[in-house]
This record gives C-alpha cells, sequence and structure tokens, in this order.
C-alpha cells in the first residue's frame, strides 16, 4: 500500500480539531496586545473600556463556537454503517463510530470547561494568558484523540504524552500561586514515573510479540516477559486514570489545580484514559487470548480496592476539591468495572458512564468554581447555610451530587445500572455486589455535603452573588444532561447499537 | 556474541537504581534525572529486542527515537515548573513540596 497526504483526510477529526487549535492561536496573536492597549486607556475613556469589554467577550466566546462547530462536524460524519473501521497510515490510526462519539463527548466536556472558566481567564491576573489556556487546553484534547484512535503502541503513546505534557501545563496555569505549582510538580513527577514504567512494559510487549500493531499482537505467547509488560502496562494505565495502588498524586494535584482544570482533569482525561484501556485490553489482551484470566483477577483487586479506600478517604475530607478527587477514584473504579470482560455491552455502558458522569462532575465542579471565585471558599463547612443565600447553586449542587450517587430520577442511576448489567452478564456477581455495596456508602459521603449546603446553621454563610453568563450556560447544560440523559433513552440507545458494530 | 540476556540485565539494573532513585532522592531534579534513567533503559530495551530478535523491520529503533523526543519534552517542562517553584520558595527540595497534605 502507499502512503500519501491523502491518508491524512481519514483522520478528519484530528484535522479538524488541530485546525481549531490554528485558528485561536492566531486570533490570540491579534487580539492579545489590541486588548491590553484597551485597558491601559480604559481608565481614561468610558467607551474604550466598553469596546474592550466586546473584545473580551469575543475571545471567551471564539473557542467555544469553533468547538461546537467542530463538535458538530465530526457527529455528522459520524460512521453507522457496520464494516466501517476507519484506518490511515498502515493501521497506525483507526477510527470507529463509537470513538467519534466518544470524541464527541469529550469535546461537550471542554465546551463545558471553557464556558465556567470565561470569568476567571477574563479575570486581570489571566487576561494575557487567556489565549493559551484554550490552545494548551486543545492540545490535550487532541492527544486524547490520538491515543483513542491509535492502532498501535507508538501512536498510543505519543497521544497520551500529548495528553499529559500540557495537562501538567495547565495544572501549574496560577503562575503565582504555591499551590498550583506544587500540584503541577507533583503530577508532572508521577506522569513521568508511570509513563517509563508504561513504555518499559511496552518495550518487554515488544520483545514478546515482535511487533507493536493491536491487530498482530492478539497472538502473542503467554510468557514471563509478556506478563511483566501486562503488569507495567495497566499500572502505567492506572496513574492516569488513577485507581487505588496507583492514586496517590490525585488529592494534592485536584487541590492545588485551578478549578476548571480540576474538572478537565477529573473527567475527560480520565475517561479518555478509561476507554483506551478498554480497547487496547481488548484488542491485544482480549477474551480469546490467555492473558484475560490474568488480567480479570488484577482488575478485580484493583476495582474493590480503589472503591472502597476511596469512600473511606472521601469520607474525612474538609476541603472539597480534596473530597471531589476521592469520589473521582471511587468514579474511576465504577468505569473500569465496565472494562470487565470487555463485552459490547460493557463498552457501551463505559461511554454512557462517562457521559453521565461529565455532565454531573462538571456541574458539581462549576458550583465550586464559581463559588471559590466569589468568596474564596472551598471548605465543607464553608458550604454551611448556602441554601440560605443562594438556593439555586445549593439545588443545583444537589442535582449533580445525587447523580454522581446514582439516585433513581438522575441519570447516574441509570449508568450505574448499565455498568452493573455489563459487568454481571459478564459473570462478575461479587464485584457487582461489593460495588453495590459501596454505592450506599457513596451515598452517605455525598449527602453530607447536602446536609452542609441545606441543614447545618451557620452565623457568615456565603454571601449571596449572581454568577456570571458562562457559568450559567455551564450549569445549565449540565443539569439538562443531568437530567435527560438518563430518561431519554436514545442516548443509550445509540451507543449501545455503535457498539455492536464495533467490536 | 554478547547473548540478549546481558542487554535486558543491564536495562532492568538501569530501570531498579531509576526507580530506587525516584523513591531515595531528595531535590526534585535529582529525581527527574532517576526518571530519565528509567526512561532510557525502556529506550535500550527497544534497541536490543529489534537488534537480537530477528523481528525485521526498524519498529524498536523508531520507537525509541519518538520516545527519546517526548521524554525531552516532559523535561523541559518539568524543569520550567521547578524554576517556577524556586523563584516562590528559594529551593526545589522535595520537602519544599508539602504545603497541601491529608
Amino acid at each position: 500500500m502507499t502512503i500519501d497526504y491523502s491518508q491524512f483526510l481519514s483522520m478528519s477529526e484530528e484535522v479538524s480539531l488541530l485546525a481549531v487549535v490554528l485558528v485561536l492561536f492566531i486570533a490570540d496573536l491579534f487580539t492579545c496586545g489590541k486588548e491590553e492597549r484597551a485597558l491601559a486607556c480604559a481608565t481614561a475613556d468610558g467607551a474604550e473600556a466598553c469596546g474592550c469589554s466586546c473584545c473580551g467577550h469575543m475571545r471567551a466566546l471564539l473557542p467555544v463556537v469553533l468547538l461546537l462547530a467542530q463538535t458538530i462536524f465530526i457527529l455528522c460524519n459520524i460512521s453507522t454503517d457496520a464494516q466501517a473501521v476507519n484506518t490511515a497510515f498502515g493501521g497506525m490510526y483507526e477510527s470507529t463510530g463509537m470513538m467519534t462519539a466518544l470524541k464527541a463527548t469529550l469535546n461537550v466536556g471542554a465546551i463545558i470547561v471553557f464556558l465556567m472558566s470565561s470569568k476567571w481567564l477574563g479575570a486581570a491576573e489571566n487576561r494575557i494568558k487567556q489565549g493559551e489556556f484554550y490552545t494548551v487546553t486543545l492540545f490535550t484534547l487532541l492527544g486524547m484523540y490520538f491515543m483513542i484512535s491509535s492502532g498501535h503502541f507508538l501512536m498510543f503513546f505519543i497521544g497520551l504524552e500529548l495528553a499529559s505534557i500540557p495537562m501538567t501545563a495547565l495544572i501549574a496555569y496560577d503562575k503565582k500561586r504555591t499551590e498550583s505549582a506544587e500540584a503541577g510538580a507533583k503530577f508532572i513527577l508521577l506522569a513521568l514515573f508511570s509513563a517509563a514504567l508504561l513504555l518499559y512494559g511496552i518495550s518487554l510487549l515488544y520483545g514478546a510479540a515482535g511487533t507493536l500493531y493491536f491487530s498482530k499482537m492478539a497472538s502473542m505467547p503467554v510468557n514471563l516477559l509478556s506478563i511483566l509488560g501486562l503488569v507495567l502496562f495497566i499500572s502505567g494505565m492506572g496513574f492516569k486514570i488513577s485507581l487505588v495502588p496507583f492514586h496517590l498524586w490525585t488529592a494534592d494535584t485536584y487541590e492545588g489545580a485551578p478549578t476548571p482544570v480540576t474538572a478537565f482533569l477529573s473527567v475527560i482525561s480520565k475517561g479518555s484514559a478509561a476507554f483506551v484501556l478498554f480497547t487496547i485490553l481488548a484488542k491485544v489482551f482480549g477474551a480469546g487470548s490467555g492473558f484475560f484470566g490474568l488480567w480479570s483477577v488484577g482488575f478485580f483487586w484493583i476495582i474493590v480496592v480503589s472503591i472502597t479506600v476511596a469512600n473511606l478517604f472521601a469520607i474525612r475530607q474538609k476541603n472539597l476539591k480534596r473530597f471531589m478527587a476521592f469520589s473521582a477514584i471511587s468514579q474511576a473504579g465504577y468505569l473500569v468495572l465496565a472494562v470487565m470482560g470487555v463485552t459490547e455491552q460493557g463498552m457501551a455502558a463505559l461511554v454512557f458512564y462517562l457521559l453521565v458522569y461529565l455532565a454531573a462532575n462538571l456541574g458539581a465542579f462549576a458550583v465550586i468554581h464559581v463559588i471559590e471565585q466569589n468568596s474564596g471558599k472551598v471548605g465543607i463547612d464553608d458550604y454551611n447555610g448556602l441554601y440560605q443565600t443562594n438556593p439555586k447553586l445549593a439545588f443545583l449542587m444537589t442535582l449533580c451530587l445525587f447523580s454522581l450517587a446514582g439516585i433513581p430520577p438522575f441519570a447516574g442511576f441509570f449508568s450505574k445500572f448499565f455498568v452493573f448489567m455489563a459487568a454481571f452478564n459478564a459473570g462478575y456477581y461479587l464485584l457487582v455486589f461489593i460495588a453495590l455495596v459501596n454505592t450506599v456508602i457513596s451515598l452517605y459521603y455525598y449527602l453530607l455535603i447536602v446536609k452542609a449546603m441545606y441543614i447545618q446553621k451557620n452565623d457568615a454563610p456565603i454571601a449571596t452573588f449572581t454568577s456570571d453568563c458562562g457559568t450559567r450556560a455551564a450549569l445549565v447544560l449540565c443539569t439538562i444532561g443531568v437530567i435527560l440523559l438518563g430518561i431519554v433513552s436514545a442516548f443509550y440507545d445509540g451507543l449501545s447499537h455503535l457498539a455492536g458494530i464495533t467490536l | 556474541m554478547i547473548q540478549i540476556e546481558y542487554m535486558l540485565i543491564i536495562s532492568a539494573v538501569m530501570m531498579c537504581a531509576g526507580i530506587f532513585g525516584f523513591i531515595t532522592r531528595r531535590s526534585t531534579l535529582a529525581v527527574l534525572l532517576s526518571i530519565e534513567l528509567m526512561l532510557n533503559s525502556a529506550d535500550l530495551n527497544f534497541a536490543v529486542f529489534n537488534r537480537m530478535c530477528n523481528f525485521g523491520g526498524n519498529e524498536g529503533y523508531l520507537f525509541s527515537v519518538f520516545a527519546i523526543a517526548i521524554a525531552a519534552a516532559e523535561s523541559a517542562v518539568a524543569i520550567a515548573i521547578m524554576i517556577n517553584i524556586y523563584r516562590m520558595l528559594k529551593g526545589i527540595q522535595v520537602d519544599k513540596l508539602e504545603k497541601m497534605k491529608g
């Protein structure tokens, strides 16, 4: 076969995202200086100040509009026919309908993050680096795209690193704040450590299989070399998804990073890694190979420990961002529960769980972020009496927390139900039982926040404030997601149809 | 001719030395150096497997070239963050990085 530039046409999703990044980059180049100048003379002239704020709105709106257009573009091109595996560059790149659906989901998450961060980015200390935030975030997203669509370990590794190096820059985005830099340092050291383990694992797998194309590796012999490679690969991925023996960076990084970045990290970064774990386990170490039993046992324990330990730690947290970190570790356990058995049903359940988790978790983070922006408070005790002063925010937070816990009318119940179904049908009865027990524990600690907001008395509650348009738009999107995703069955049906033709 | 086992032992020793350094070193720059050792051990593995086992093609060599480039990019970002920390805290020892605990 020949490889020429026309191969790039098969990668329309990546190419269109790259185009968005470049447009934003150039737009930033031309709007940035103008605005600073406008700001300088804003105090003297009222009309100039008005023009400046228009420009600021445009800078916040442009990435949202472009990303939305790109999402619609890739959703229009989604392949729904049965044999449609779109490959390019000799099998290095593979794309299916399910992957496109996941990429669109991640895009929606990035849009919500952009919306909720618009006011924070427009603040005086961040305005000069506003454009960088968008560009760097979208490069992270591009890395995830490549990682999701990889058909070769090289592509996978490059995508993974393209997703995690800019992520570090985002975590250390608040240059003047010590916590942010500390969180960035902890993240990059552990990300590098896990990347090194992963790379060593891949090198051993290469030694065992003689190739690194997923499609050709399925016939790899089961020996010491390949088993060690598998173990190192799983531990490397465990760091990225923050499963329990590898979760030590999570709480500190989540606490120190700027809140929108924490939101991005907890949903989008984690979700894409979980999906890639699924595809690689299915393609390389799938149900037919001798590895299946080995990693099933390993993941059994990882999931049990992740869910249980994270739940127990979450109960004793005082800082809401740390609390959400442990909640995210426990949710990652549920995500990986869908991987068990690597069935079609599991894949549909995984992406649906991710979609619902995205709405609920980003909604909760949007509330945390807007409260942090307006009052500077992130402690759980500070939320006492929030209902008296900001009833709407307290109500939305409650919806999101109920969805995270999995209470019936909300989407979280359905997504948990589908994940449990998938694992149950694959034969993991004990695991499903343990996960169910843990759902009850998680309900307890999510209710602690609700109790603080509604019942606990506070002499000096957080003052009443009105949130900005961006945050409102983000909250509306998340609330729609939390309420409708579960009830409107079209979402899950579509995903399960796509999963049916993918695997 | 040198057996493949000897080469793999060298890379395994490099890997273990890197992990040991990562855990015990107190300066974050030394920790970064340890991580480089770990990454290089993996690169060595790729080259050794490609050279010694008759897999055909240059997959392993290519992989190590890309891995080296990626490791360089990561080090650049890591060192940028360390410089920022040094400006704020006047030191890059690991024990300075414990403002957040729990």
